[in-house]
């Protein structure tokens, strides 16, 4: 094994391209486990703790530039306004240690399908900075996933900044594990609120193959919102609404029995963490309710 | 490869050391520093926590050559370090002012050295911190293997958090496991050393 170290982000495309097998490591919360359980051996270790850029924000107009190993700790505590979903699902990964060191990047580019920032991503609306010697390109998160721990990354590609959409609207995420820390999530969702599309989007961890959205879900709550005029008259949604987009929600999963809960858990589970995040979203934006605009992180 | 990095306030050097290798097999295996435990090797319980550059971390995650320069505060530097940050009001590495471990010692002087004395390195002969005092009176300590990660990890909250809600001190110690004492005596060892703080300011 080598033990690469390069000083700087162009340093960094450099030995990625010369060995495109090397295992980028930040915050080491997944890679280290498996070389720690000699579950794997990478030939060479890519460091990119002295990488200052990966580990800058910036909050701008419409949307916030994060970089790749900007910890959890530093999401929860500093952008839970501009991304309220994201530092909510921020605040349900593992531990405090473990989230000093681990960051979105990290999760992206493990391509878990239980990774929490998933779900806030997809609903939230985002496009992935990559960059190699060749050049940058922008990837919509929708296309990121490709597979069960795989992601739309070039062998010679790294992650650099994650692009997301400021909230103008409430968020939520949930998950479901055995206990508040230190858990991978059973299944997971994120559900965020666009009023000024007048849309919604969400996010699934953990119930299918890849991350995903509920696309019919989403469709079904679009058109009844539009058609009930509840975006202006700010009425209660009704349960029949909840009950539909908590289905949908449902059907949009394709899980697998596994050690964590069963597929028909999943399934089950997923609807009732999305019709839930529909009432409370829904009563934040009718501004009744005493929770803040802000993700509770 | 060789690292170079600072522990305790001293700098060290820790020769041979494998590409994968982490912190914590550094820490114990080639500085001779035990305090830190090896558990899980996950990041699942929290005994092995450390400072990095004052972040508590598990130091099973983290990389040996990722330490390359940086600052690490162990459970066995810990009352040293509490005590800088009480004299100086901050928590910082001593050896980064030049101030302890770092001077030069001639062979006469260290034919005069005993362990007796006090050290920040293995934390003997120093007196304890108030977290490590707190963690005895409350009778926190039963197998003690969760025990320095504990003492890291609730020093690291006081010194952000003087004055911590049971949420604050569950949600902060939410990544070490305690398998002997149901955490308790824990909790109650952490309110007893912020109460102490408290006083003492």
């Amino acid at each position: 094994m080598d033990f690469l170290r390069p000083a700087s982000w162009e340093e960094a495309l450099a030995a990625k391209a010369e060995y495109p097998t090397a295992v980028p490591i930040a915050g080491g919360t997944d890679i280290m486990v498996e070389i720690n359980f000699d579950h794997r051996r990478p030939e060479y270790l890519l460091d990119l703790n002295r990488i200052e850029l990966l580990r800058e924000w910036e909050v701008g107009e419409e949307v916030t530039k994060l970089g790749a190993s900007v910890p959890y700790t530093q999401i929860m505590e500093n952008l839970r306004g501009t991304l309220p979903g994201l530092a909510l699902a921020s605040h349900t990964v593992a531990s405090p240690q473990i989230r000093n060191r681990g960051g979105v990047g990290g999760n992206l580019g493990c391509a878990s399908p239980a990774g929490d920032s998933h779900p806030a991503l997809l609903a939230a609306g985002a496009e992935v900075e990559v960059e190699s010697v060749r050049g940058s390109r922008l990837i919509p998160i929708d296309e990121f996933y490709t597979g069960v721990k795989r992601n739309a990354l070039a062998a010679d590609e790294l992650i650099k900044t994650i692009h997301i959409k400021n909230a103008t609207g409430p968020q939520q995420y949930s998950k479901v594990g055995t206990r508040n820390a230190m858990v991978i999530a059973v299944c997971g969702f994120g559900l965020a609120l666009h009023p000024e599309t007048r849309t919604v989007r969400t996010g699934i961890a953990s119930a299918a193959p890849t991350p995903i959205r509920a696309k019919a879900a989403e469709e079904f709550l679009n058109a009844a919102l539009e058609e009930g005029g509840f975006w202006d008259n700010g009425k209660v949604i009704t349960p029949s609404i909840a009950k539909q987009f908590g289905d949908l929600a449902s059907g949009a999963c394709n899980p697998i029995d596994d050690v964590r809960g069963t597929a028909k858990y999943r399934r089950h589970a997923v609807g009732i963490l999305a019709r839930r995040q529909l009432v409370w979203t829904w009563e934040q934006y009718r501004g009744t309710n005493g929770r803040s605009f802000e993700g509770a992180a | 490869m060789r690292v170079n990095f600072t522990v305790n306030g001293r700098p060290q050097e820790a020769d041979d050391v494998w590409e994968g290798e982490s912190l914590l097999y550094v820490l114990r295996e080639r500085l001779g520093l035990p305090g830190s435990k090896n558990a899980c090797e996950q990041g699942e319980c929290g005994s092995c926590t450390v400072r990095l550059d004052g972040v508590p971390v598990c130091s099973c995650l983290v990389a040996a050559g990722q330490v390359e320069g940086r600052d690490v505060v162990t459970v066995e530097g810990l009352a040293d370090f509490a005590k800088q940050r009480a004299e100086h009001g901050h928590g910082g590495a001593c050896g980064t002012a030049g101030g302890c471990g770092s001077k030069g010692v001639s062979t006469d002087e260290a034919k005069q050295w005993s362990a007796k004395g006090t050290d920040s390195q293995t934390g003997e002969g120093v007196e304890l911190s108030t977290v490590q005092q707190a963690f005895i009176d409350a009778g926190a300590v039963q197998c003690g293997f969760c025990t320095p990660g504990l003492l890291v990890q609730a020093d690291a909250l006081l010194e952000r958090n003087a004055d911590p809600s049971d949420q604050d001190i569950r949600e902060a110690l939410s990544g070490n496991l305690c398998r002997c004492t149901g955490y308790e005596k824990i909790l109650d060892a952490v309110r007893l050393a912020a109460a102490r703080q408290g006083e003492a300011v």
